[in-house]
């Protein structure tokens, strides 16, 4: 069905879609789960409790929450441009997925450190443990199935963000599509491009799934 | 235990302690004005029925609660007064267990013991090592690999204590710690804080709505109604003679008598003597080993008819109580008495049969 050259081409923008969502992913959750920890700890009756810290990150977030994805990318072409020297191309592409994702991963981080039992926090309180040895040893290890859920959903939702960021001019598999399977006709190379984006977060969700389940099984 | 010299006014020590809990509907008052006084190696109860305070209470001593005035002292050192950097080195003398458990289930047992050693920055292989002399005192050697969810909850309650006492406490606060387990287990648990008690000397504060974990443990009880304490002493005072409406609430059932129904049908039944007197009569220690009714029966010529009768423990003593009708002249009557009193029977003399008989027919 297809030659030599297509399946390198598709390899190719294989490779670049893993790279932008690995990498953006990846720095969503450093910046994100900070962020995350704040909102949950500095809200009321929090470990941290300060109301005007809180509602700051919460509207922050918010804002960054409702800024569709395609808009922001064009916005922060100059900061973009800024942190990588370009504001086209695939590792350009990255700074955009990052700034979308960290509001994204910062209420999921919220989320699952807010179901973390209360009475826990407070044996751990009671103890004498300081409000950075509950962050540490309490609320994230506690929260850990959860969060491993929410970073396979972030991971997912940005392989379908990359794809946008390849329209314009981002590479990886989106672009792919949107120059030969589109501009150029070619019906096989959109359906093989589907086909590996399916496979790819079928793949990631399988992944996250059972690790967050053999991490969850341990317990039990 | 070391003991400085200001302890023997009270190893924990709560002065006029209030808490209101504001919503934004309503205020609710859950302590007002409560001081108490908890003197080394005892084991304290407080008591009270759901809602009455005691937990706010108890969760005064170590701050999870902020009380609104009022100061707590323990061990000499004001925990209200201090920031927040200091509480956190006192809390670490103070040990806390719950009535969830509230172990991390991220955590292996041994790890969950160990983890208030980690806080105190106690280098790895002396953790281990005390953890597992810990896991040895309650009896869960075998369990160091397992992980909460895999315990039964007496085994939690028990990983529990072991965790709390890991630091080497002052003091130990329980609050309601049987109250999701079984009675077999409540028993055990109790048990263990038992011994634990009596061999370190660890002061212990109980808190519980059940009497019977207060008879079977403790020294001293309070008894926390509408957020104040209704009542304060030895358990066996406040057993054999409860004064407070709360306090004869929860003892009813547990070695108090109440004068029954049936009880007033045969004091009406019983030949109709004119000087008849109907007594409660509370035996403690070594009293209830004595043959004490034949021998005022033969000594004074007095009768005895015993209406209903009890007996239990309390802590380690066995304590009995016995609703009696006692007739005979007034003479022999008071001296009988007297000679109760004399060798440590509580008498109370609840009325005259035909006054009480008359009282109760009336209302």
């Amino acid at each position: 069905m297809f030659d030599h050259r297509f399946v390198q081409i598709i390899a190719g923008s294989l490779g670049e879609t893993l790279y932008m969502v690995g990498v953006s992913c990846a720095l969503a959750v450093v910046f994100g789960l900070p962020i995350g920890v704040v909102l949950v700890t500095t809200e009321r009756k929090g470990i941290l409790e300060n109301p005007g810290v809180n509602q700051v990150f919460g509207v922050v977030v918010n804002i960054g929450r409702s800024i569709p994805f395609v808009i922001l990318m064009v916005a922060i072409m100059p900061f973009t441009r800024l942190l990588t020297g370009t504001s086209i191309g695939t590792t350009a592409a990255i700074v955009p997925l990052t700034v979308a994702a960290i509001p994204f991963v910062a209420r999921m981080v919220e989320t699952s450190l807010r179901e973390v039992d209360q009475g826990v926090i407070e044996a751990a309180q009671a103890m004498g443990a300081s409000p950075w040895e509950i962050i540490s040893k309490v609320l994230i290890p506690e929260a850990m199935p959860s969060l491993i859920s929410g970073v396979t959903i972030t991971a997912i939702n940005l392989i379908g963000y990359s794809t946008m960021a390849g329209a314009i001019g981002g590479g990886g598999l989106g672009d792919l599509a949107v120059r030969y399977g589109y501009q150029r006709f070619r019906g096989d190379v959109m359906f093989a491009t589907v086909v590996i984006l399916v496979l790819l977060v079928q793949g990631v969700q399988m992944f996250g799934g059972t690790l967050a389940r053999r991490v969850e099984k341990r317990r039990s | 235990m070391h003991l400085k010299e200001g302890c023997v006014i009270g190893l924990v020590k709560l002065e006029s302690i209030s808490k209101t809990f504001t919503t934004e509907s309503s205020k609710v008052v859950a302590l007002e004005d409560v001081s108490l006084r908890v003197a080394p190696g005892e084991i304290f109860g407080i008591i009270g029925l759901s809602g009455a305070g005691k937990s706010t209470l108890v969760r005064c001593i170590n701050m999870l609660e902020v009380p609104d005035k009022g100061r707590v002292y323990v061990d000499g050192l004001e925990i209200t007064g201090l920031g927040s950097k200091e509480l956190r080195e006192a809390r670490k003398k103070i040990g806390m267990i719950f009535q969830n458990f509230n172990l991390l289930s991220s955590r292996t047992v041994l790890e969950n013991i160990v983890f208030p050693l980690e806080i105190a920055g106690l280098e790895k292989e002396k953790r281990l090592e005390k953890g597992r002399n810990l896991l040895q005192l309650v009896g869960l050697e075998d369990k160091e690999k397992a992980y909460p969810s895999q315990l039964s909850g007496g085994q939690k309650q028990r990983v529990g204590i072991a965790r709390a006492l890991a630091n080497d406490p002052k003091v130990l606060l329980c609050d309601e710690p049987t109250s999701s387990l079984d009675p077999q287990t409540t028993r055990s648990i109790l048990k263990l804080l038992d011994t634990i008690n009596k061999e370190f000397g660890l002061t212990i504060i109980l808190i519980t709505h059940e009497m019977d974990s207060i008879r079977q443990i403790c020294d001293k009880v309070a008894v926390i109604a509408d957020g104040r304490v209704a009542e304060c002493g030895k358990v066996v005072d406040i057993f054999t003679s409860p004064k407070h409406k709360a306090t004869k609430a929860l003892i009813r059932g547990t070695g108090h008598i109440d004068t029954p129904d049936w009880a007033v049908e045969i004091l009406e039944a019983s030949s109709q003597a004119p000087d008849r007197k109907l007594v409660r009569l509370s035996f403690v220690g070594e009293s209830t080993g004595r043959p004490v009714v034949s021998s005022i029966i033969r000594d004074f010529g007095v009768d005895i008819n015993i209406l209903t009768a009890q007996i239990d423990h309390i802590r380690s003593a066995p304590f009995g109580v016995m609703l009696v009708e006692l007739s005979g002249d007034d003479d022999s009557v008071e001296k009988s008495l007297d000679f109760l009193e004399r060798i440590g029977v509580s008498v109370e003399v609840i009325d005259d049969v035909s006054d009480f008989l008359a009282k109760v027919n009336g209302r």
